[in-house]
């Protein structure tokens, strides 16, 4: 509960993160300014974008986003000038590589062994395949069910 | 006195409750009824002890004695009294206290209302429950001991931080605790049947209401804490993908899928070792849960080195729980088998199907939010996995989950036809891909977002809708007919339909406050005035006072549409000079379309004012979709088969009814 609150607390000091002397003229270049923001840790804080910090160095980050976008870098350029400075630490989605990849394959991963699985006891559940050959072992374990429910 | 009493009793309640784990589970196995009658006194005399013990720290608090070192931690003399009462629980050692307090009273109540459980499963139920309170019994008294005295008491507490002092905040953590230890009843009943060795479709019904009463109190807790950021943070976030946060959905998702799977387990006396392994994951992700929370490990791994004790021990717990837990249904799991069948399509494969998408969408969570050490324990690489990628990996199962269920819902048990299933459901289809192809067409940017959510939610209304309309036989009997019928449905279809149609109002929510909210960031002086989303919103000043123990500086912005006043708001900053603490206070002008939400910033240099303005689309409909997902969930707890007896047991008119 203590971290919570102590996280609690950080996020709520006044949160005016992107300051209005920030903002670039350029609409667009502004918008892409925020996307990527989002997207970048603020290093000091816990688990919070630069875009909503008030941190000091999160301003600064946000500055030197800017500032790249006005000198012509492209999103991917952007991130990539962040991650040599700061490491991948400052990236709140990471990228996709050896390291990764199990983080990234865990969801498809999952999905095709819990489905697989799913899908086999299903069709060992369907009645063709079940009535032909388990018919009496069906009906024996069918009484005995009964009599354990009588019994319960 | 008092704190000594309470250490005292809470030492006598750990008593009582080794004896409780012991005793019953013995006389199970030998079939000696007087051993096993003995776990009710125990949980009876247990709960009345802890609940001594409990009183005796809310007294402490409720007095403002300040030589227990808690309360001259966590409280002081000027908070309100139901913030004294509150603090109870606002701290580490106290919200243990009320996790054990919590844990005693659902083991009492089994001992109360579980006449109609057959003796040896009762006995062992209420022994597997003891074991976990023993564990958290030792974990407070070794480790976090909430009645320590101070040798030299302070004048006044030390805590007054104002943020905290909120209805919202105080209220999230009991719900969610009532949710995490309604889950350790569930575990305790499956132990029970794995120690059994049968799982029969009345265990399942003595076990779902547990289940369903765990997952309201998780939504509500979950909700709650939600509601609490979205006004108080002063940008309106209202979901994280916090690791604190995932600790507790985590759990609501298992939650949500053993309440489903025990169903399956009820009526038709199948998927038994399935729905036993998500009793035993629920209350592992639970205990996971608090292990995050407490020992701060996923901060950062040196967090949790640097007060390893209580790490350490809540590990422990978890090792010995889950481990054992899992041994023992892998030793037993193969006995639960059953030869059921069922077709391919049917309400069974359905709910197998439900089961496996938030299986995996859990296990998301779970990945994503250990990734980090994971990855640094293997690598020693520090990454962060932060919301981006959960929106990304967490969204597509939620997506196909909205998409199958409301055919699932409507599949009928044993063996479905897919084309006379949907047949009641083309209407609502068709209504559904309208909306979507509406929004699609209408919006300006935005991407798919808000179409699938506007489709997914008038699927899922319109769903349940026509499922509760196809019931009451609507279109072929008279119109007073169907009205009757609805009237005479079991209230767990009503519970089924609104908790269904909640989780398509929160996706809605959800999906259009992501991509439709819109942000304005500017400096004003009085008399400024802006355009937003149709609104003219004018700055009319700032007023700085001297309010109790802060000082204030309130703008007042007023917003017109047409010409017209439409709402008045009070951003506000406050400064506390005594613990130097400045905190916004946003202004929300709530209706149902839109929330006008404004926080205040700082003065410039220039005499101006910063001002950040939101227009939130459909956030009220968030916690609309919450809250209908609970009150599903509590119409279907009040449903009848609950509060008559268990199938094998008619006549009895007692059940084991659940904590509301």
């Amino acid at each position: 509960m203590r971290a919570l609150l102590i996280a609690l607390m950080l996020w709520a000091t006044p949160s005016m993160a992107v300051q209005p002397d920030e903002v670039l003229d350029d609409p667009v270049l502004e918008q892409r300014a925020r996307e990527i923001s989002e997207g970048l840790r603020c290093l000091v804080c816990r688990n919070e974008n630069i875009d909503l910090s008030n941190a000091e160095l999160a301003r600064d980050l946000r500055i030197v986003v800017r500032e790249r976008l006005v000198a012509g870098d492209t999103d991917e350029e952007v991130l990539d000038f962040m991650v040599a400075r700061y490491g991948e630490f400052v990236l709140l989605q990471p990228r996709f590589h050896a390291g990764n990849a199990a983080l990234w394959l865990a969801g498809p991963a999952l999905l095709l062994l819990g489905g697989g699985i799913a899908i086999a006891f299903i069709r060992r559940r369907r009645p063709e395949s079940a009535s032909d050959t388990l018919t009496e072992a069906e009906r024996a374990r069918l009484d005995a069910l009964l009599k354990e429910n009588d019994d319960v | 006195m008092t704190a000594e009493l309470g250490h005292y009793a809470l030492i006598l309640a750990a008593i009582v409750a080794i004896a409780q784990s012991i005793v019953p589970l013995i006389g199970a196995q030998k079939r000696w009824a007087d051993w096993m009658e003995f776990s009710v006194p125990t949980a009876q005399v247990q709960f009345l002890l802890v609940g001594i013990s409990f009183a005796m720290l809310t007294w402490a608090f409720v007095t403002s004695d300040f030589s227990v070192e808690l309360v001259a931690a966590n409280s002081h003399s000027d908070k309100p009294m139901l913030y004294k009462v509150t603090g109870v629980w606002g701290n580490h050692e106290g919200s243990l206290l009320l996790w054990v307090l919590t844990l005693a009273l659902f083991g009492a109540m089994v001992a109360w209302w579980g006449d109609n459980l057959p003796p040896t499963l009762k006995a062992r139920v209420l022994s597997v429950q003891a074991m976990v309170g023993v564990a958290f019994y030792a974990f407070i008294l070794f480790t976090s001991n909430p009645f320590t005295r101070l040798e030299f008491p302070p004048m006044d507490g030390n805590d007054l931080n104002p943020l905290l002092q909120d209805p919202g905040l105080a209220f999230h953590p009991p719900f969610l605790y009532i949710g995490y230890v309604g889950l350790s009843t569930t575990f305790s009943f499956a132990v029970a049947a794995l120690i059994e060795g049968k799982v029969t479709p009345a265990w399942a019904r003595w076990v779902r209401p547990w289940a369903l009463a765990a997952w309201v109190c998780l939504t509500i807790g979950i909700g709650l804490g939600s509601w609490w950021a979205y006004y108080e943070l002063g940008w309106g976030g209202w979901w994280f993908w916090d690791p604190v946060e995932n600790a507790s959905f985590m759990p609501w998702l298992i939650s949500a899928a053993l309440l489903h799977s025990a169903i399956v387990t009820e009526k038709r006396n199948t998927l038994k070792s399935w729905t036993i392994l998500l009793a035993i994951l629920a209350f592992s992700f639970s205990l996971i849960g608090t292990f995050i929370v407490r020992s701060g490990v996923i901060t950062s791994v040196h967090a949790f080195a640097s007060d390893p004790t209580r790490g350490m021990f809540i590990l422990g717990i978890l090792a010995v729980s889950i481990g054992g837990a899992l041994t023992l249904f892998a030793l037993r799991a193969h006995e639960l088998r059953s030869n059921v069948v069922f077709g391919v399509l049917s309400r069974e494969s359905a709910l197998v199907m439900n089961n496996v998408l938030l299986a995996v969408s859990a296990g998301v969570v779970f990945i994503g939010t250990l990734w980090p050490l994971i990855a640094e324990f293997l690598t020693g690489a520090k990454i962060s996995v932060g919301p981006p990628f959960f929106n990304i990996a967490f969204t597509p199962f939620f997506v196909a989950l909205g998409m199958i269920l409301p055919i699932g819902a409507m599949m009928p048990w044993k063996r479905a036809k897919l084309g006379k299933t949907i047949r009641p459901l083309t209407g609502a289809i068709a209504l559904s891909l309208a909306v979507g192809c509406f929004i699609w067409a209408t919006q300006t940017g935005g991407g798919m977002i808000a179409p699938i959510g506007g489709l997914l939610a008038t699927w899922l209304v319109l769903g349940a809708a026509t499922d509760l309309a196809f019931r009451a036989k609507a279109g072929q009997v008279s119109g007073g007919e169907t009205f009757r019928r609805l009237r005479n449905l079991p209230r767990a279809d009503w519970g089924k339909a609104t908790a269904h149609s909640g989780l398509g109002i929160l996706m809605f929510a959800a999906a259009t406050i992501t991509v439709w909210q819109t942000e304005d960031i500017r400096t004003m002086t009085p008399g400024d005035t802006f355009e937003k989303a149709g609104y003219t919103l004018r700055f009319d000043g700032v007023e700085r006072a001297r309010v109790e123990n802060y000082i204030s500086d309130m703008a007042q912005i007023t917003a017109f549409k047409d010409g017209e006043v439409v709402a008045i708001l009070n951003p506000e900053k406050r400064f506390y000079p005594v613990q130097s603490f400045p905190t916004t206070e946003a202004a929300i002008d709530r209706s149902i379309t839109r929330d006008l939400y404004i926080s205040l910033g700082d003065r410039q240099d220039d005499g101006s004012w910063a001002v950040r303005t939101w227009v939130k689309p459909y956030a009220n409909w968030l916690w609309v979709g919450m809250l209908m997902m609970a009150f599903g969930g509590i119409l279907s707890l009040t449903d009848r088969r609950f509060r008559i007896g268990a199938p094998a047991q008619k006549g009895s008119r007692v059940a084991a009814v659940p904590a509301e």
